[in-house]
């Protein structure tokens, strides 16, 4: 199993077994505290617990000094040790007191229990399935796959989870009997038994129950927490880096950590050759306002479908962006720069209000309250001004598309019906095999595992719990973060996704989230005075890079052309070949494709990846989790 | 090719993905039916642009002339004679 999980740990592994031979704890290692003393599995002063660990616990240093205090002997100065110790002090609520992003598998040979743990938003991963008499667990799917004897088999629900919400709900992942940790629970393994508990969640207030207290006090406070949350995910004992997209988040970030003139920061970002994804301007504006040594690529359309293959292989599931590839890329750089640690800026707009779902969502409950109104519904013309490129169709399009589920706005995913709407129109291509296949609507399965308190919850905080539970935790933090970090044994770490921001955040109103359509109000406020005001004031620009054109303007590409190919859509049995020829079609014409269409495609080919790579080459899987050729 | 069988083999192939002639009824709303984003929108103007050699003027990009196969026919025909 290690050998398939060498690109999270290049730089050591090791096994603890048993003596008894009831449990085997294996590790790679990526060295980044304790370079000479870290390495693992770990363990307590007399050896009766052990833990395999990824990722950081970056209040360790204040841990270990309690548990110091508390009479707890210490063998290195690494993180990880705090694990073991913590738990013989603190029992199963050890994780508590973490301030960190891991996933934790720690052996209690006393009690012969196993806990298997993972970050209270999912920054880590952590896979199990059961065998007949085992269960086997690991960050990373191949490395399972290792232990299987037969092919695993994708799950039509989560084809079903994915061509709506963009990921499978956790605990699904791709694969029939392969599941993962979900992020904030535990699972523990004892006297045969597998129980689970969920240690922590996304809440809101209920009724009014927010903050009291000044906007500039508020703002000091959030900018105090964000100083910290910064500086202690600068510990470590190699140099640390950061993203720097030329957004509010990243440059924030930046500026927070030049506070501190002692630490000779190296920023890195991405350039698109095509300039409606570049954000180099703005790059360029904070480069120079903060004097930070930076360095950056330029993305071309050709690279991305070149290693879109190698971009599916680390994310072991479909996607329906390519956006994950450039990433990839740009962890690439990060590496053969000598850097293995970069911050960056992920999570502000779901923890602070920043995207335009959100806006998005509040003009149509604005509209809601009077269905009737003609003006109503035009504001969003300011949100998306693309809308207003022909008047006429383009109203009655806003009044079909945008007045979903308007006659009841209190629906639990009001917010994101209009995403999943469009998403969903990809199912066109489901194969009728797909289809008979599925039994309840994806939505109505999410609706029916929302907190009770959910529907008491403002309507903003409602769409702020939705997105961090779909999209952030199974998408951008996995198949867009970590996936494409570690694929170059790169540790990103995500300073507005510490605890202790998230729980103030979500005690804030949500007007100081977004004032009108003024997106993350408080963070700009908090930020105003270290940043340049065109930074702060400019209009967001969401992440993304070239989709269905990356694949069809260039020259023919083998795996594309094999894939989407009527014999291999048939062998394969998921999607309808008509459907997906007349649609290769339509791509190959050149002219422009919807959202739906752009997305289809890239989840229909990233489908035919991961079935080729991981089924139908399944017994040629190598123990480096590779596949000949 | 007439010009509703051109218009109809262009929409079941480029939005409904099929050649099947039952799928498509001549006097259903192609926005109503989900069919028709705003880079649809644009691709429609394209189209019939393209096809018939006529110019559609923005004015006229509106659900009267270009929601349905009959209201497209009926507004290629028009310009056509224009």
């Amino acid at each position: 199993m290690l050998p398939a999980l060498h690109h999270r740990g290049p730089d050591g592994s090791g096994i603890y077994m048993d003596p008894h031979g009831i449990v085997g704890l294996g590790h790679t290692r990526l060295s980044i505290v304790d370079l000479e003393g870290g390495a693992q599995p770990m363990h307590n002063e007399d050896r009766t617990i052990w833990v395999s660990f990824n990722g950081e616990i970056f209040n360790y240093v204040e841990l270990r000094a309690s548990l110091l205090k508390a009479g707890h002997q210490f063998y290195s100065h690494c993180d990880t040790e705090v694990i073991v110790h913590a738990y013989e002090e603190y029992g199963d609520d050890f994780v508590q007191h973490f301030n960190g992003q891991f996933s934790i598998a720690l052996w209690d040979s006393r009690k012969q229990r196993l806990l298997l743990i993972r970050d209270r938003v999912g920054i880590v991963p952590l896979f199990y399935t059961r065998t007949s008499d085992r269960l086997v667990f690991a960050s990373g799917i191949k490395s399972l796959l290792t232990q299987l004897t037969e092919a695993p088999k994708i799950s039509p629900a989560t084809l079903d989870e994915i061509f709506t919400f963009w990921v499978p709900r956790s605990p699904n992942t791709l694969f029939e009997g392969i599941f993962e940790v979900s992020p904030g629970h535990m699972l523990v393994l004892e006297n045969g038994a597998l129980r689970e508990s969920v240690y922590w969640d996304w809440s809101f207030p209920e009724g009014n129950a927010y903050l009291d207290g000044s906007d500039d006090s508020l703002a000091d406070e959030l900018r105090s927490l964000l100083l910290d949350a910064t500086q202690i995910r600068l510990r470590a004992d190699v140099p640390v880096g950061a993203y720097l997209s030329g957004g509010l988040d990243s440059s924030a970030l930046v500026a927070l950590i030049s506070k501190d003139a002692s630490i000779p920061l190296r920023t890195f970002s991405i350039g698109f050759a095509d300039r409606s994804f570049d954000e180099s301007a703005f790059q360029q504006q904070m480069v120079e306002h903060l004097n930070v040594n930076h360095t950056s690529f330029l993305c071309k359309n050709e690279s991305i479908s070149e290693q879109f293959p190698a971009t599916i292989a680390h994310t072991e599931i479909p996607i329906l962006r390519t956006a994950p590839t450039p990433m990839a890329q740009l962890s690439a750089l990060v590496r053969s720069s000598g850097y293995k640690v970069v911050l960056t800026g992920e999570g502000a707009d779901e923890v602070l209000g920043g995207y335009d779902i959100f806006k998005e969502a509040k003009i149509r409950q604005f509209w809601a309250r009077r269905p009737q109104s003609e003006w109503r519904p035009l504001l969003l013309k300011a949100l998306y001004p693309y809308l207003d490129i022909s008047k006429g169709q383009s109203d009655t399009y806003i009044q079909n598309f945008y007045g979903i589920g308007l006659n009841e706005p209190d629906q639990p995913g009001f917010s994101h019906l209009t995403r999943w709407f469009t998403t969903a129109g990809g199912k066109i291509f489901f194969s009728p095999e797909l289809n008979a296949a599925l039994r309840e609507d994806a939505a109505a399965r999410l609706y029916q595992d929302l907190p009770d308190a959910f529907r008491r919850w403002h309507p903003f905080n409602r769409a702020q719990y939705l997105e961090a539970k779909t999209l952030m935790s199974g998408y951008l933090l996995c198949s867009q973060g970590d996936r494409m970090l570690m694929a170059n044994s790169v540790e990103g770490r995500f300073p507005y996704l510490d605890h202790r921001v998230i729980e103030f955040a979500n005690r804030l109103p949500p007007r100081l989230k977004m004032r009108g359509l003024n997106e993350k109000y408080l963070l700009k406020k908090a930020m105003a005075k270290d940043l340049p005001q065109q930074i702060v004031v400019r209009h967001k620009q969401p992440y993304r890079a070239p989709g269905v054109p990356a694949f069809f303007s260039s020259q023919s590409l083998g795996y594309v052309d094999e894939l989407l190919s009527e014999s291999k859509l048939k062998c394969y049995g998921y999607y309808d070949p008509k459907k997906v020829g007349f649609l290769v079609k339509k791509a190959r014409a050149g002219g422009a494709l919807s959202a739906r269409d752009n997305m289809a495609l890239v989840g229909i080919l990233s489908t035919q990846l991961c079935h080729y790579n991981f089924i139908e080459r399944f017994n040629q899987l190598d123990q480096m989790g590779n596949y000949g050729n | 090719m007439e010009t509703n069988k051109i218009i109809r083999k262009h929409i079941m192939e480029s939005f409904l993905f099929t050649d099947d002639e039952s799928a498509l009824q001549d006097n259903a709303s192609l926005i109503a039916q989900g069919l028709i984003d705003s880079i649809g929108i644009m691709e429609l103007v394209e189209f019939v642009e393209g096809s018939f050699s006529i110019k559609v003027d923005p004015k006229e990009i509106v659900p009267d002339n270009l929601d349905s196969v009959e209201k497209m026919v009926a507004f290629v025909e028009r310009k056509k004679a224009a």
